[in-house]
């Protein structure tokens, strides 16, 4: 198969769009793609503070290296999560995410949780009544309100994720599957700020997953190949199974999915009611930001619930 | 007339002479999943397999409810 653009051969077919590229002519396309969804989602501008959250991964490494290159400030935040699993995840994803800021002369933010926390995430999980088989639940919670603390705090005008579109359909498959309405009002590529929450964005949610992986392997970036052992199972990566089963009989299946997704939230009065919530919102009575829950924010209540537990678990004596 | 595939610490041994893509269908593997290398060259799937090609796959799907 041939590049489109110069007729050598072609390393990647984008069976979706029709478009096959040869090595050079994909590393131009990829950032100009990406420029092109910034712009026309009205993501950030080039005098934006850009804060990208960066887990070691292919997604978040490739979209660093993508918005530097574009000139954009953008620095990352990296969150110490102290799995282990077998393969020092933690160890090893934080290992890339430097290695990568070194190379790149690119500013990183580094966010221990066991640190601030006195527990790291496995073992806060085990303290919880939801997380005793599998930690996702305090893990994501506590990412999100870390990514906008830090944020906040140091003024960054936007937060920005690596989330691609597999990513992006996954969520809406399992969020339409089970009528998440509060969810379904709230999935979008951009989340405007409120007071205490910082401007989101994803610029790659129109890429396929393997375009961000074709992009890392074509650039030499080196990113965390296995995956957090606590993924083994998630519902995310069954419903990308089923969603590749669909783009195998029909290209273009997930982008429609999601992009009409996107249109019918536009023109329909597609009112999920979400907005009930938002209005309920307030500040939590511990860190300040935006809660639905009364009292304190979901991640202050359940850090303390952690925490209240390993103090009576000491108090009797037993070791976690 | 061999040629063989691998996927993390899996090895297939498929007929040459077909299309990368075939080959994965009949093995079950996604062709969305995952993207073709041969000696660290990435190849489009229409790519047709010769005789002692070794192919690397690698996976690109990843998940957890990040
Ligand atoms: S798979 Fe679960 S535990 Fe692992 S990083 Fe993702 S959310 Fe955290
Ligand atoms: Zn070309
Ligand atoms: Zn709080």
């Amino acid at each position: 198969m041939k590049c489109r653009k110069c007729g050598e051969k072609a390393v990647i077919h984008m069976r979706q769009h029709k478009l096959a590229l040869c090595k050079n002519h994909y590393l131009d396309w990829i950032p100009k793609q990406t420029q092109r969804f910034i712009h026309d989602n009205k993501m950030f501008n080039p005098e934006d503070r850009i804060l990208v959250a960066v887990s070691g991964g292919k997604d978040s490494l490739v979209l660093w290296d993508v918005l530097s290159r574009l000139g954009y400030q953008v620095d990352g935040l990296y969150i110490g999560l102290g799995i282990d699993g077998g393969n020092g995840y933690s160890a090893e994803s934080r290992r890339f995410t430097e290695i990568f800021a070194a190379e790149h002369k690119l500013n990183l933010i580094t966010y221990d949780i066991e640190e601030h926390e006195g527990l790291d995430i496995p073992t806060a999980a085990s303290m919880t009544r939801r997380g005793r088989e599998r930690p996702c639940s305090i893990c994501g919670l506590s990412k999100r309100h870390i990514m906008n603390r830090v944020a906040i705090e140091n003024d960054y005008d936007v937060l920005v994720t690596g989330h691609n579109l597999d990513d992006e359909a996954a969520v809406l498959f399992g969020n339409t599957l089970n009528w998440l309405t509060a969810y379904l009002q709230r999935q979008g590529p951009v989340l405007p700020n409120r007071s205490g929450l910082v401007k989101k964005a994803k610029p790659f949610f129109r890429f396929y997953e393997r375009e961000t992986a074709a992009y890392a392997l074509l650039r030499g970036i080196e990113y965390m190949y296995d995956e957090c052992p606590h993924a083994v199972g998630a519902k995310s990566i069954y419903y990308k199974v089923l969603l590749n089963q669909l783009e195998a009989d029909r290209r273009g299946a997930k982008l429609s999915f999601y992009l009409s997704f996107l249109r019918a939230k536009e023109t329909m009065n597609f009112n999920l009611g979400g907005d009930d919530v938002e209005r309920m919102l307030h500040p939590c009575t511990s860190c300040g930001q935006p809660t639905s829950t009364p009292d304190l924010c979901t991640y202050c209540r359940t850090w303390k619930e952690v925490r209240d537990r390993r103090e009576m678990m000491l108090e009797q004596g037993i070791e976690s | 007339m061999t040629a063989r595939i691998h996927l993390r610490d899996k090895e297939f041994k498929v007929r040459s002479g077909m299309t990368i893509r075939s080959a994965l269908l009949r093995l079950n593997i996604q062709p969305e999943a995952v993207l073709p290398t041969r000696d660290g060259e990435l190849l489009t799937d229409d790519e047709i397999l010769q005789e002692r090609d070794e192919i690397r796959l690698i996976a690109v799907i990843s998940g957890g409810a990040h």
